[in-house]
């Protein structure tokens, strides 16, 4: 095995990393303000991928092209789906809140199987295509694009939460609902903006993943249940968490893949999860 | 300036105050005293929003507050410390002071009143930049007082503010109360020490079991036999 294969698998590791990274932040940022798992992440991500399918089919508009339009249709159907659903649920019974949204994830997977056919499609020729070599090293442009994207979309985040007013109410709705509250914030704005920003993010995540990936109703469940992993990994709550976890996620799963065997690349970030969650159960930068 | 009259407050089937009436005049320092589970908190999360009353009515300032959301009363001037400070943990000492000048009314002139709280708490301003969960009893509880203070208030409401501080910083805090007092802030508080409530205090009430059983000046309640009954069990 040379140099260049494990550097090469490195990379790659890294770059699927960021964009695990920026699903995970998503969640973690609904469910550390709320404590509220949102089950349909993926189908959210899976409908961020259809949309940018049908922009692209119907308006030739490039995934690339498309991110604000999906971002702001996920957005607006993260605040939805607070308002038409968590909402009511707020303070139901763990049960009631679990399958409140997992009955949702089934219902929206389903959705896209009636409407749209469980076909695989891919869309045929994004803007970025091709690979470079960079010192014997081949990166796929799409692959390095989705990844730089989500980088950037993750520091954007970042900086709104710890640097900006609104960011500043996210975190004390979060820390304690009703000291914020008797500070003037709204919390049920809040949630509602917190359910915005979670949903777009996956979007964007989703969109970018466009010019590489397959997309079909099921595509969702294994960068959901990864994302899951990851927020759980690095600390309910908390984005660097959710980053460091992404990355390490995305580098193990290549490395292992590489060195033991792909199919058992799972097994091995699943053990990982494990034994770190084994050993710190609130996760690597969790508080609680 | 605050009027409660007839209040009764319920959770669920289970009431927990019954038939309460007090008021605040502008500038005055009163205290709630009773002793633990009389619904001394259950009374002021009711007038700052965070409770909803069952029956009876709360006017500030001369409008009806009752059944209004507690970020609503906040922009009118009525802020609400909480038992414990529940300050944001995981905030900086600025942020949290920040963020206690939220509310529309009280942002316009945020950068003044933060400097003002500076000035009132020189200690929050050498910490500022520390998270506030890192921050002795006594700061966490001047951080408290200062986030309320940023929502520029006439009425504060103070729940316990010297629960669990050590004897000298609790003189300290009563100090402070009387000192934001002197600014022109009316002040509504809980204190279960009746001694150190009615040194600062122009009046009191007297809860026990829901229900107000005495109210009167600091020279009449000390002297009060039935005072002594309720605390002491005498």
């Amino acid at each position: 095995m040379t140099t260049e294969i494990i550097l090469q698998t490195i990379i790659s590791g890294l770059l699927m990393g960021f964009i695990y990274a920026l699903v995970a932040a998503g969640l973690s940022l609904i469910f550390g303000l709320m404590e509220i798992v949102n089950f349909a992440h993926g189908e959210f991500m899976m409908l961020s991928m259809y949309a940018a399918f049908w922009l692209y089919t119907f308006f030739g508009l490039d995934p690339l092209l498309s991110i604000p339009i999906c971002a702001a249709l996920l957005f607006g159907l993260g605040v939805a789906t607070h308002y038409g659903i968590i909402r009511h649920i707020l303070d139901a019974p763990m049960m009631v809140q679990i399958t409140a949204t997992f009955g949702l994830a089934i219902f929206l997977r389903s959705l896209a199987q009636f409407l749209w056919t469980p076909d695989f499609r891919t869309i045929p020729d994004p803007i970025v295509a091709g690979r470079i070599e960079v010192m014997g090293i081949f990166l796929g442009v799409p692959q390095l694009v989705a990844s730089a994207g989500c980088v950037l979309a993750f520091a954007f985040l970042y900086l709104f939460i710890s640097r900006t007013e609104t960011g500043l109410a996210l975190q004390a709705t979060a820390q304690d609902r009703e000291a914020a509250s008797l500070m003037g914030i709204r919390p049920d704005r809040m949630y509602a903006l917190g359910w915005g920003i979670g949903s777009a993010c996956v979007a964007v995540a989703g969109v970018l993943l466009t010019s590489y990936y397959f997309i079909f109703p099921e595509v969702g469940l294994i960068f959901a249940l990864i994302a899951y992993v990851t927020v759980a990994m690095g600390g309910f709550g908390s984005l660097i968490g959710a980053l460091v976890a992404g990355v390490l996620i995305g580098l193990v799963e290549a490395l292992g893949g590489l060195l033991i065997d792909p199919a058992f690349k799972y097994v091995i970030v699943f053990s990982m999860y494990l034994g770190i969650v084994l050993v710190r159960p609130k996760g690597l930068f969790g508080r609680y | 300036m605050l009027d409660v009259a007839g209040l009764e407050v319920a959770y669920g089937d289970y009431q927990v105050i019954w038939d309460v009436s007090l008021h605040v005049a502008a500038g005055e320092i009163v205290s709630v005293l009773g002793p633990n589970g009389a619904g001394k908190s259950t009374v002021l999360n009711t007038i700052s929003g965070l409770c909803r009353p069952k029956a009876g009515r709360i006017t500030f300032k001369g409008e009806r507050i009752d059944g209004l959301p507690p970020y609503e009363i906040v922009g009118r001037r009525l802020a609400h410390i909480m038992e414990r400070r529940r300050v944001f943990p995981y905030l900086t000492v600025r942020q949290n002071l920040w963020l206690g000048g939220y509310n529309p009314s009280a942002r316009k002139e945020r950068a003044q009143t933060l400097d003002f709280v500076f000035e009132l708490f020189p200690r929050l301003e050498e910490r500022e930049s520390q998270l506030a969960h890192s921050l002795s009893g006594g700061e966490q509880q001047m951080l408290a007082l200062g986030r309320g203070l940023m929502a520029r208030p006439e009425l504060l409401l103070v729940d316990e503010p010297l629960l669990g501080l050590a004897p000298a910083v609790a003189a300290d805090m009563m100090r402070i109360l009387r000192q934001i007092n002197e600014t022109g802030v009316s002040i509504l508080f809980i204190e279960q020490n009746v001694q150190t409530a009615l040194s600062i205090a122009d009046r009191g009430y007297v809860l026990e079991g829901g229900h107000l059983v005495l109210d009167g000046t600091a020279e009449e309640l000390l002297a009060s036999a039935d005072v002594k009954r309720i605390f002491l069990g005498g």
